[in-house]
C-alpha cells in the first residue's frame, strides 16, 4: 500500500519560505536606493574633475561635525554588508531548497524537448541567480579598483577623478563593466518586480500586466544607462 | 488521426522511468486526450501489455484528478484540464510527449499518477472555516462587497490539480495555497481563522518540501482555472501580518 507522510517537520513561518523571500526583497530595495545614489554621484563626471573630486571628498565629511570624517560612509557601507549578508543568505537557501523541490533540475526537469522555455518565463528571471553571483564578483573587483586603488589598470591616482579616466580608457576594462551593468539591469529586470510581489504591492493578474513590472523595467533601464554613461563616454573621448 | 504518443511509463516510486512510444492510428480529432488514451490501453489490455496508469475522475474539468504534462506544458497547450482537452488541437502526424507532474513533494506512484497528498495537508492545516453545521443561514445576513465576492469566487474556482507546480520552475505550492487564503480571507466567515489560516498553510507548504515562489508567473499561465497572480501577494500580505500579530 502506497504510505505517503510529510517530508519534513514544521518550522516557524519566521524561517518560511516567504519570511525569507521578504528578507531578500527589502535587501533587495535597501541596494536599489544605493545604486541610484551611486548613479547619481557618478554622473558628476560630465561636471569635470574639480566637481567630481569635490563631491567624492564630501561624502568622506559629510555631516561633520556631527558625524566623524567617514562617518557617513560608514553607515553606509554596514547597511550595505548586512543588505549582501542577507540577500546571499536568503538566495542560497532558497536556491537548494528550490532545486530539490523541482527534482534538481528546476524549469527543465521534464524529458521532452518541447517548451523548454516555459510558456511566459522572462530571460531575466532565467538568468536570476547566475547574475547575481556575476554582480558580487563585481563588486568585488569593483571596490579593489576604484575604491581602494589596489587593482589600478591605467595608472593609480589619488584624485577619483583621475581614477576613473585611466581606467576607462582600457577597452577591456569598459567591457568587464558593461557586462557586469548588463548583469545588474537584468538582475533588477525581474528582481524589482519580484520585490514588490513578494511585499505584497502586486493587484494585477498577470506579471507582465503588473504596474510594478513597469517599474522594475524603468529603475532597471535607467540604472543601466545611468552607470554606463561615464565609462563610455570616457572611453570615447566625450568626457574626461 | 494518426499521432505518435511517448508516454511516461515507471513501474513504481523507485523505478527508474523513461518515455515509451506508442503509434496510433484512427484517432477522431473529436475525441478528448483521456479518450485517446483509453482507446491506446484498450488495445494495450488486448496485447496483454500492461496499460497506462493515469488519474481521471469526473472529466468535466471541475473535480481535479486528471492532469498530465503535454509537451512540457501541464494539461497541454490550452487552458483547460487534461479532460476537456481534444485531439483537434494537435495535428495529423503530431508526437505527443506525455509525462507526469514532476515536483519532490509529488512523488510518482506509478506512470502518469502522481500523490498530492501534500495538497490536502496544506489544506488541513488551514484551509477551511470552522462553522456549525445545521440548516443553511439566511443568504443576505452577511454582505459581502460584489467585488470581493467575484474576486473570492474567483479564487475559489481552484480545483487542486496542482498544474501550478508542476509548471514551477521552483516546485513552489504559492499559487494553490494563496487561492486558498484568497478566497477565505476575503470573506467575512474566513476572517476569525485569518492568520492561524496564512501560518498554518505557509508552515505546512514548507514541511511539504514544496518551493519558493520567485514570481515568474508560469503557475498562472498553466493553471486550468486562470487563477491570477495576485493571490500569491495577496497571501504575504496576509503572513505579514499574521507574524507582526502573533
Amino acid at each position: 500500500m502506497w504510505v505517503a507522510t510529510t517530508k519534513n517537520a514544521r518550522r516557524s513561518p519566521l524561517s518560511s519560505t516567504v519570511a525569507l523571500k521578504i528578507s531578500m526583497a527589502v535587501s533587495g530595495l535597501i541596494m536599489v536606493g544605493y545604486l541610484l545614489l551611486h548613479m547619481y554621484g557618478n554622473l558628476k563626471i560630465f561636471a569635470g574633475q574639480e566637481a567630481f573630486d569635490e563631491y567624492a571628498h564630501h561624502l568622506r565629511v559629510f555631516g561633520e561635525p556631527m558625524l566623524p570624517e567617514n562617518g557617513l560612509l560608514w553607515i553606509v557601507r554596514i547597511v550595505l554588508l548586512l543588505s549582501i549578508v542577507v540577500h546571499f543568505h536568503a538566495a542560497v537557501r532558497l536556491w537548494a531548497r528550490n532545486k530539490r523541490a523541482s527534482g534538481a533540475q528546476g524549469g527543465k526537469r521534464y524529458h521532452t524537448n518541447k517548451n523548454r522555455k516555459g510558456i511566459q518565463r522572462s530571460y531575466a528571471s532565467f538568468t536570476l541567480r547566475w547574475g547575481g553571483v556575476i554582480i558580487l564578483l563585481f563588486v568585488v573587483y569593483h571596490l579593489l579598483h576604484l575604491t581602494a586603488n589596489i587593482i589600478a589598470p591605467g595608472g593609480r591616482s589619488d584624485s577619483p577623478f583621475e581614477r576613473v579616466v585611466n581606467g576607462f580608457e582600457i577597452w577591456w576594462v569598459v567591457a568587464i563593466y558593461t557586462v557586469s551593468m548588463l548583469a545588474v539591469g537584468l538582475h533588477l529586470w525581474h528582481g524589482m518586480w519580484s520585490a514588490f510581489a513578494t511585499l505584497g504591492a502586486n493587484h494585477s493578474r498577470t506579471r507582465v500586466g503588473s504596474r510594478w513590472t513597469k517599474l522594475a523595467w524603468v529603475v532597471a533601464g535607467a540604472i543601466t544607462i545611468g552607470f554606463l554613461l561615464p565609462p563610455w563616454a570616457v572611453f570615447l573621448g566625450l568626457a574626461g | 488521426m494518426k499521432i505518435t504518443v511517448r508516454i511516461w511509463r515507471q513501474k513504481n516510486a523507485n523505478a527508474k522511468g523513461s518515455l515509451v512510444p506508442y503509434e496510433m492510428d484512427n484517432i477522431s480529432e473529436h475525441m478528448s486526450f483521456l479518450e485517446m488514451l483509453d482507446v491506446l490501453n484498450e488495445r494495450l489490455t488486448l496485447e496483454g501489455e500492461d496499460p497506462v496508469s493515469f488519474d481521471s475522475d469526473c472529466r468535466e474539468g471541475i473535480c481535479g484528478m486528471c492532469g498530465v504534462v503535454i509537451n512540457g506544458q501541464p494539461h497541454g497547450p490550452e487552458t483547460t484540464t487534461t479532460c476537456q482537452l481534444h485531439m483537434r488541437t494537435f495535428k495529423d502526424g503530431d508526437v505527443i510527449d506525455i509525462e507526469p507532474w514532476k515536483a519532490d513533494a509529488f512523488p510518482v506512484i506509478k506512470d502518469l499518477v502522481v500523490d498530492r497528498g501534500a495538497f490536502d495537508r496544506i489544506i488541513q492545516a488551514g484551509g477551511y472555516i470552522s462553522a456549525p453545521t445545521g440548516s443553511a443561514p439566511e443568504a443576505n445576513n452577511l454582505p459581502v462587497p460584489k467585488h470581493d465576492a467575484d474576486h473570492a469566487f474567483e479564487a475559489a474556482t481552484c480545483i487542486g490539480c496542482g498544474a501550478c507546480v508542476a509548471a514551477c520552475p521552483n516546485g513552489s505550492a504559492m499559487l494553490f495555497t494563496a487561492a486558498k487564503i484568497t478566497h477565505l480571507g476575503l470573506l467575512p466567515q474566513g476572517q476569525p481563522e485569518r492568520d492561524s489560516r496564512v501560518l498554518g498553510m505557509v508552515e505546512q507548504m514548507d514541511a511539504e518540501g514544496f518551493g519558493g515562489c520567485t514570481n515568474i508567473g508560469e503557475c498562472t499561465a498553466a493553471c486550468p482555472k486562470g487563477i491570477p497572480l495576485d493571490v500569491i501577494s495577496r497571501l504575504n500580505r496576509d503572513l505579514m501580518g499574521a507574524i507582526a500579530r502573533s
